[in-house]
């Protein structure tokens, strides 16, 4: 069933994870032989990308075509000063490999569009939302809808972050809870919001951990609810989601 | 008065507030975010309509899009 049994390096590389309830090598060899593709290797696609890396998830995809900036170092963990020009796939597939050899990352140096989409999404077992304007979440979230591909949602904007899985379906898909993209579109560039760097830390890592749970099959992912992070008063949010009957994606025609 | 919870705090409020009323209070741009009410969402344009009543369950969560 497996594709190869774990070298004794791995099984000391993951004995951490290994030895927690509902892991062991079956988990293990879960992520192995899992594709998870992170849409935008910026603030979000950093974290979650290393720390699924050195979980051991055997294929990541990464989809960005810019290249990396002074002002992106604040908060992409997975660059350094040196890589500063230089294409975002290219550093993260050089930082990830130096963390984890055994794993391959697949580089999609592109902006992604309605005409490539469906070709890139459709290679993977679960996508991590990791971009950073409200049309290609549009275009993510419907295509991943259509596909029957799971979608894990992570923004953040000023001190707020948010956080939510959708399994086509199955949960409120990404257009029950925003219907229509906001009026003001730019409303939420981290460019006009600003951003700390632990914000979307901790959302993007957040979606690798519900990413690594939903190919291990363990625990609750955050679907059927939304949370929420405000980085002012250090407090989550818990909030239950429901269907929208009139959902222009996923509801009763 | 009526009292009813707005993201799990509880707050008192006049009787006939609406939802875009609880907003506007808030200092909340109403295009800026969604709202959840006892578990049902509302459409946007209907807010200005809806009148709060004691012990509804109000989510008001931001349009949050950046990464
Ligand atoms: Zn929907």
């Amino acid at each position: 069933m497996y594709s190869q049994e774990l070298t004794d390096n791995n099984m000391l590389r993951y004995t951490r994870q290994l030895v927690l309830d509902g892991f062991g090598p079956e988990g293990q060899n879960k992520l192995k032989m899992a594709k998870v593709l992170i849409v935008g290797a910026g603030g979000l696609g950093s974290p979650a990308s290393i720390y699924l890396a050195a979980a051991g998830v055997g294929t990541i995809g990464i989809v960005d075509y810019d290249t990396v900036s002074y002002s992106n170092l604040n908060r992409q963990i997975a660059y350094s000063t040196e890589d500063i020009g230089r294409y975002k796939t290219d550093c993260s597939e050089k930082q990830l490999t130096r963390l984890n050899p055994d794993i391959e990352i697949i580089k999609h140096s592109l902006k992604l569009s309605a005409d490539n989409v469906r070709e890139i999404l459709v290679a993977y077992d679960v996508i991590i939302d990791a971009t950073d304007n409200f049309p290609t979440r549009y275009l993510v979230s419907d295509t991943a809808y259509f596909l029957k591909k799971p979608v894990i949602e992570g923004a953040v904007a000023g001190y707020d972050g948010i956080l939510m899985t959708i399994i086509p379906d199955k949960t409120p898909c990404y257009r029950c809870l925003y219907p229509t993209p906001p009026e003001d579109i730019a409303l939420n560039s981290t460019e006009e919001t600003g951003v700390l760097g632990m914000l979307p830390g901790i959302i993007g890592t957040m979606q690798a951990l519900e990413a690594v749970k939903l190919i291990i099959g363990i625990g609750q992912t955050v679907s059927g609810r939304i949370i929420t992070f405000d980085a002012i008063s250090s407090s989550f949010r818990d909030i239950s989601w429901k269907r929208r009957k009139d959902c222009p994606l996923c509801g009763k025609k | 008065m009526i009292v009813i919870t707005v993201n799990g705090k509880q707050e008192e409020l006049p009787e006939s507030t609406s939802i875009t009323d609880l907003l506007i209070k808030y200092g909340v741009k109403p295009e800026t975010v969604v709202v959840e009410l006892n578990y049902e969402i509302p459409e946007r344009q209907s807010w200005a309509d809806i009148k709060l009543v004691n012990e509804d369950h109000l989510e008001i969560v931001k349009f949050i899009g950046g990464g």
